[in-house]
Formats: C-alpha cells, sequence, structure tokens
C-alpha cells in the first residue's frame, strides 16, 4: 500500500527484530509514520493540521478521562463538582481549563484541515473514503462537544440541551415522542445528564475508532499535496521521518504556544460567563448561543424564520442545518473538475475567496450575535450562498472552468524545469 | 456518466431549492425590517475600566484589599448573599492564619444535629465548614426579598461579563435616571422595590444600593473606606472566590510558556536543518 521505493523495515537490534517476528508494531509505526512512508516533497503548512488534530484528540482523552475521576454525572451535584475540580483538586483547574479550551483548539486546528480539504479538492478521487470519513469524524466531534457543553450543568448546558434537543421535536408526527425519549423526561435533567456523560466518555474512542480508519484509508493514495498532481517518481517524495515529523514537530510547538497562552491567561474568553451560574430550569437566559465553533451551523438554523407551504420555519432550519453538513458527503461527486488544486482553478478560486470564506465569516458572526436584524437576514443571504456555492455553483463551475496549465509533476514544480542543476547532488533525499 | 450527471442535477435542484426558501425568509424578514418599529434595547453603560492588581498576564493579589474585601462580604453582603463554594479554610489564602480562621469560623453558626436527639439543629462553624447561606433555602430567600432571591456570590465576578469591573461598577454606580433617559425610555423608571443602576442591563435591580456611606466598613488596615473603594475591594475578593486559583494558573504559565518558546525554536532550527539538503538551490 505504498510506493515501490518506499522504504523496507530492517531492524538490527535483536530485540526489535524478535518483536517484528512476532507482532510487527514498530513495522506499523515504520511504514505509516516514519522513513518507510514516502510523503509529496511540497507539502505546505497546511498539511500539518492533521497530526495536530490528532494531537488534540489526545489532549481531550486524557485530561477528560481524569476529569471523569472526580466530577460526578448528577443533576444535584454536576455543577459543584465541578466547582471541586477548581478549586481543591490537585492541578484540577489546570486538567479543566486545557479541556474546556483542548476542545476549541480541536475546533480550530479540524476547521483548518477540512478548509485545506476544501480548497485544494482532497476530497476528489482516489482520496473519496478519507473525505467521507472524516466528515463522519467531524459529525461524532459535534456531538462529543455538544454532549460535554452539558456536564458542568450550568445555564447555558441546561438551556443548550433544551434548545438542541428540542431541534428533534421539529420532526413532524414523531417529533416530541423523539424528543422526549432523548432527554429521558420532558426538560433536561438527571436522565439527559447521565446519558449525555456516558456517551461524552464514549464517543472520543469512537472518534479514535474512526481516526485510524481515515489514516489508514490516506496510506492507499499517500497524502495530496498543493499542485494537486499525483507522485510520478521517487523524487517527487520524501519520507515522513525525518522530513515531516520535523515539520510536524515544528507545528505542534506553535500549536502549543498559543494553546497554553490561552489556557493560563484568557482560559474563559471562548466561554460564556452565563455557564458559571447554575443550571436553573425556571430562568432563561436573555441570550442561548452555543460555544463558537457551533455559531456557522446555528445562524443557518436560524435563518428559516418563516413557514414555505407545508414546512414550519423550525423544521426547515433543522433540515437546513444538518443538510449543510450532509452536503460535505457528496463533494467528490459534486465537483468534476480533474484539476485538484486550487491553484490552478481561477474560476473556482474566485467562488471560493469572494464567496465561500466570506458566507462562512457572516454565518460565524450571526450564529453568536442575538436573534435580530441585520443578524437574521446577513446570515439568510449567507445561507443562500453556503448551499448554492456546494450544490449549484461547485458542479456547474468544475464543468466550465479552464484550468491553468499544470506543472508536469512535484519535482518540477518544486525544483523549476532544470532538473540537471537542482537533482544532480540531491536527486536522492538524505536521511 | 449518466448517473453522475444526475446526482448533480438534483444537487443543483436542492441547492436552488434551500437557497430559495432562505432567500423567501430574507424577503419577507426585509418587508418586516422596513415597515415595523425596530425594538429599541434600553441603553446600559458598559462596566468602567478600573485597574486591579490581579490584571494581566503579571497579575498577583493584594492581599491588603482581599482582607477589605472579605470585610465588606462579611459586614454588608452577607446578610443576603450567600458564598457556598468558599470554605472557612480557604480564608487562610489570603492571609488569615489557622487560629484566625478557627475564631472566624467559630463565630458563625452552620446547621449542625444535636448528638443527642439527632434533631436539627446550629452549632459554631469549623474551619472545614462552608460559608453558611443567610435563608434556609430558596423560599425562605424569595420571602425576605420582595420575589427576588439573591444569588450566591462565590462565581460572580465569572458569571458576568467583564466580572471584575461590572460588580465594582455596579455597587458604586446607583443613581437617579436621568431627565435624558426618561425622556427616550419612559419605561426606564424604577417600579415599586426596584432601584435604578445604569450598570445594570434592565438598568433596574431589586437589590437597594448596599453601599450607601462612606465607612460604612471600619477598615483595619486604616484605608478610607469610600463607596467605590469598599466596591472595588469586595469586588476584588469576589474575583478571588470564584477563582482563587487565579494567581497561581497565570505564575504557572510562564516558566510553561517559556519552555514551549525555547523549544519550538529548538524544534525550528531542527527542521531547518534537515530540509537543508533537500531544498532547492537559489540560483
Amino acid at each position: 500500500m505504498s510506493f515501490p521505493w518506499a522504504k523496507e523495515y530492517t531492524p538490527s537490534n535483536p530485540v526489535m527484530q524478535f518483536l517484528d517476528e512476532k507482532l510487527p508494531l514498530p513495522r506499523l509505526v515504520y511504514n505509516a509514520v516514519g522513513a518507510g512512508y514516502p510523503v509529496p516533497r511540497n507539502l505546505s503548512y497546511f498539511w500539518n493540521f492533521g497530526v495536530l488534530a490528532g494531537f488534540f484528540l489526545v489532549v481531550q482523552i486524557v485530561t477528560g478521562v481524569v476529569l471523569a475521576m472526580h466530577y460526578a454525572a448528577n443533576a444535584q451535584v454536576a455543577f459543584a463538582t465541578t466547582e471541586h475540580i477548581m478549586r481543591d483538586v490537585n492541578w484540577g483547574w489546570l486538567m479543566r481549563y486545557a479541556h474546556a479550551n483542548g476542545a476549541s483548539f480541536f475546533f480550530i486546528v479540524v476547521y483548518l484541515h477540512i478548509f485545506r480539504g476544501l480548497f485544494y479538492s482532497s476530497y476528489k478521487a482516489p482520496r473519496e473514503m478519507i473525505w467521507l470519513l472524516g466528515v463522519v469524524i467531524f459529525l461524532l466531534m459535534m456531538a462529543t462537544a455538544f454532549m460535554g457543553y452539558v456536564l458542568p450543568w450550568g445555564q447555558m448546558s441546561f438551556w443548550g440541551a433544551k434548545v438542541i434537543t428540542g431541534l428533534f421535536g421539529a420532526i413532524p408526527l414523531v417529533g416530541e415522542p423523539i424528543q422526549i425519549w432523548l432527554l429521558g423526561g420532558f426538560a433536561p435533567d438527571n436522565a439527559a445528564l447521565n446519558r449525555f456523560f456516558s456517551l461524552h466518555f464514549l464517543l472520543p474512542f469512537v472518534i479514535a475508532g474512526v481516526v485510524i480508519l481515515h489514516i489508514w484509508a490516506l496510506h492507499i493514495p499517500g497524502s495530496s499535496n498543493p499542485t494537486g498532481v499525483e507522485v510520478k517518481q521517487e523524487s517527487d517524495t520524501l519520507p515522513f521521518h525525518p522530513y515531516y515529523t520535523a515539520k510536524d514537530g515544528f507545528g505542534l510547538g506553535i500549536a502549543l504556544i498559543l494553546f497554553f497562552s490561552m489556557v493560563f491567561f484568557l482560559p474563559n474568553a471562548l466561554g460564556h460567563p452565563d455557564n458559571y451560574i447554575e443550571a436553573n430550569p425556571l430562568s432563561t437566559p436573555a441570550h442561548i448561543v452555543p460555544e463558537w465553533y457551533f455559531w456557522p451551523f446555528y445562524a443557518i438554523l436560524r435563518a428559516f424564520t418563516v413557514d414555505f407551504l407545508f414546512f414550519p420555519a423550525k423544521l426547515l432550519g433543522v433540515i437546513a442545518m444538518f443538510g449543510s453538513i450532509l452536503v460535505w458527503f457528496f463533494l467528490p461527486w459534486l465537483d468534476k473538475s480533474p484539476v485538484r488544486s486550487g491553484h490552478y482553478r481561477p474560476l473556482f478560486r474566485k467562488f471560493f475567496w469572494f464567496g465561500l470564506i466570506p458566507a462562512m465569516v457572516i454565518l460565524f458572526i450571526c450564529g453568536g450575535a442575538p436573534a435580530e436584524e441585520p443578524y437574521v437576514m446577513l446570515s439568510q443571504l449567507a445561507t443562500a450562498y453556503y448551499f448554492l456555492h456546494f450544490l449549484v455553483i461547485l458542479p456547474i463551475v468544475s464543468q466550465i472552468e479552464k484550468p491553468a496549465p499544470l506543472p508536469y509533476s512535484i519535482t518540477e514544480a518544486v525544483l523549476g524545469s532544470d532538473k540537471k542543476a537542482v537533482l544532480g547532488e540531491n536527486a536522492t533525499p538524505a536521511v | 456518466m449518466t448517473k453522475l450527471l444526475s446526482i448533480r442535477l438534483v444537487a443543483i435542484l436542492v441547492g436552488l431549492g434551500f437557497a430559495f426558501i432562505a432567500l423567501y425568509s430574507f424577503v419577507l424578514g426585509a418587508y418586516a425590517a422596513m415597515t415595523e418599529e425596530p425594538a429599541g434595547h434600553l441603553p446600559y453603560e458598559e462596566p468602567r475600566d478600573i485597574a486591579f492588581s490581579f490584571d494581566g498576564p503579571f497579575g498577583k493579589w493584594d492581599i491588603q484589599q482581599l482582607q477589605r474585601g472579605f470585610k465588606v462580604y462579611d459586614e454588608v453582603c452577607a446578610a443576603c448573599h450567600s458564598l457556598k463554594y468558599v470554605a472557612f479554610r480557604d480564608l487562610e489564602q489570603i492571609g488569615y492564619d489557622e487560629g484566625q480562621v478557627k475564631a472566624f469560623a467559630a463565630s458563625k453558626q452552620v446547621p449542625g444535629i444535636d448528638p443527642n436527639t439527632g434533631e436539627a439543629t446550629t452549632r459554631p462553624g469549623l474551619p472545614t465548614d462552608y460559608f453558611p447561606s443567610p435563608y434556609p433555602n430558596n423560599v425562605a430567600a424569595a420571602a425576605a426579598n420582595n420575589n427576588a432571591i439573591p444569588p450566591d456570590l462565590s462565581l460572580m465576578t465569572k458569571a458576568r461579563g467583564d466580572g471584575t469591573n461590572y460588580v465594582a461598577s455596579l455597587l458604586a454606580g446607583y443613581a437617579e435616571p436621568t431627565a435624558e433617559l426618561l425622556e427616550h425610555h419612559p419605561e426606564a423608571a424604577p417600579g415599586p422595590g426596584l432601584y435604578h443602576n445604569p450598570y445594570f442591563p434592565n438598568l433596574n435591580l431589586a437589590m437597594a444600593p448596599p453601599l450607601t456611606t462612606a465607612g460604612q466598613v471600619t477598615y483595619d488596615d486604616g484605608t478610607e473606606a469610600t463607596v467605590e473603594q469598599m466596591s472595588e475591594d469586595v469586588a476584588a475578593f469576589l474575583t478571588w472566590t470564584a477563582e482563587p486559583r487565579l494567581v497561581e494558573r497565570k505564575q504557572t504559565g510562564w516558566p510553561v510558556l517559556i519552555f514551549l518558546l525555547f523549544a519550538t525554536v529548538l524544534a525550528y532550527l531542527s527542521k531547518k536543518q534537515i530540509w537543508a539538503a533537500v531544498k532547492p538551490k537559489k540560483h
């Protein structure tokens, strides 16, 4: 499942030879993230975010397991045990702030990872399965993050749970029974809190499983690259180790500096003050807003303000919100341009930078703002563009666009066409 | 080929459908916005920007100020507001010794059980006890306060935007509504049992001005107890109750960041060196 010039694992140490014979785990690592995995030599820093997403998944699991040792999922005491962690558990404040901000950073790096995938069309053949698994991971992340936010049992936890489970109430006929079944009652309470805790503990391990499939699927065609031209020859690639381990190490350092700056100096900047008020079913917050990473989708939900034919507005909003992510599943078959990279797609690039990105920014801002003008009207325009972009513009543009000429190979893109001058001494990469 | 074409055809129709309905909502909303009066917001003021010793990345507690604020809480706020996540033992963190904490705890009555009869009773507090609530339950709290339950103050400065400044501004900010405000917003006039405060988002709140006269609390360290001073001191104290680990957090952050900066520079240099051999030569 790799290029023919991939280096083979040849352990010289007798212990490693023994291990390789009985259980070839070192071989697996060597071929996955070691010198045995040839990677395009021209990857930019946009290719760092997959490794970073994996790192933050580990941060979340480690801090989360520690927090679960001190937290009690009971509506009577959940808020108090969270404060117990903050005040009396040794380094509890660090664990909780790292977990809360870790969720935000997990989403930041995953959004940049998805951005990379969209601009460089990483979803195209032969990488459709990697993309589909990635969308599954994203959906699981959203579910996990939502349920995790309920656990401290603050005001936003409670009312967020009420609003989001209320979405299922919009389903015609069976909606209300489904909502009651999901919550285990008529409103979020102990039953809901307990099952959310159980699922919040389970789903990260499901995510880890799908991440393994995601990486497995990646290793069949190998990584895409900024030119979108597939690997043709050995000089197009470099072994993952040491080249990309070093590059990812630097990227990880930058990410950690930003992450710990937030954890130690602005730990509550991405949260909502209302979640430091204990849940109170009798007092509705002035503005119910989800965590920042849900704002674009929350804006789409709220953009549908009027009934249309026999569809109530709420149902339309729910369909659109889930639909806005489900459309990603169809991207490999909607964008039929043979060219992958946005760098060589002049028309696509215009719609991407001047259409999709502004629309996402508007949706992000409107999702965090109160449901009043001009935010509602802006989010309606941006929602319309969002669906037009993926479902109408992308299929048509990919049909009519005349792409710019592509380089013959990655080697040519990196080193220029004068191969003799540039490949002479570096024809084979140093390891 | 025809199959793929049909997928895209369906997609285009679905996309046009979503866009049409979103734009239909937009047009009706735009029409409503043009024909209806927009609902105005009451103009409340953002909290004043007050300099506290614990602000910024190098912030430290001002122990004297925390002790003054604790005295304001104990003598004024504690009459109505609980502080249920703070234990007497925590007071050792703001400069009181074990004996002082024991004496203070013993001066408070906390709920207890009579060891002979099992009846509910009260007993003097121990350092391990938490600050007792002034009311036995929410019903009693509401009954004593014109149906408005005084909120617990443990987390107040984290439960409001810009919380420390907000608490200090609010406590010192009670004032009669201005004539200009009442002219534009007649609904902003305080109702019965309500008090006007420009920093409160509704402009009128049920809490009577708690700090009214200079010298209301006698400070042990000789600081002049103006209303502003007492407001800032109690806001500082409540910042400590909301996050006792705040200074420890900031002080832990620096060595972590300095280490990471160093490690990242090393990572960059090693990356540069490893890649030097395969980078194209500059012509």
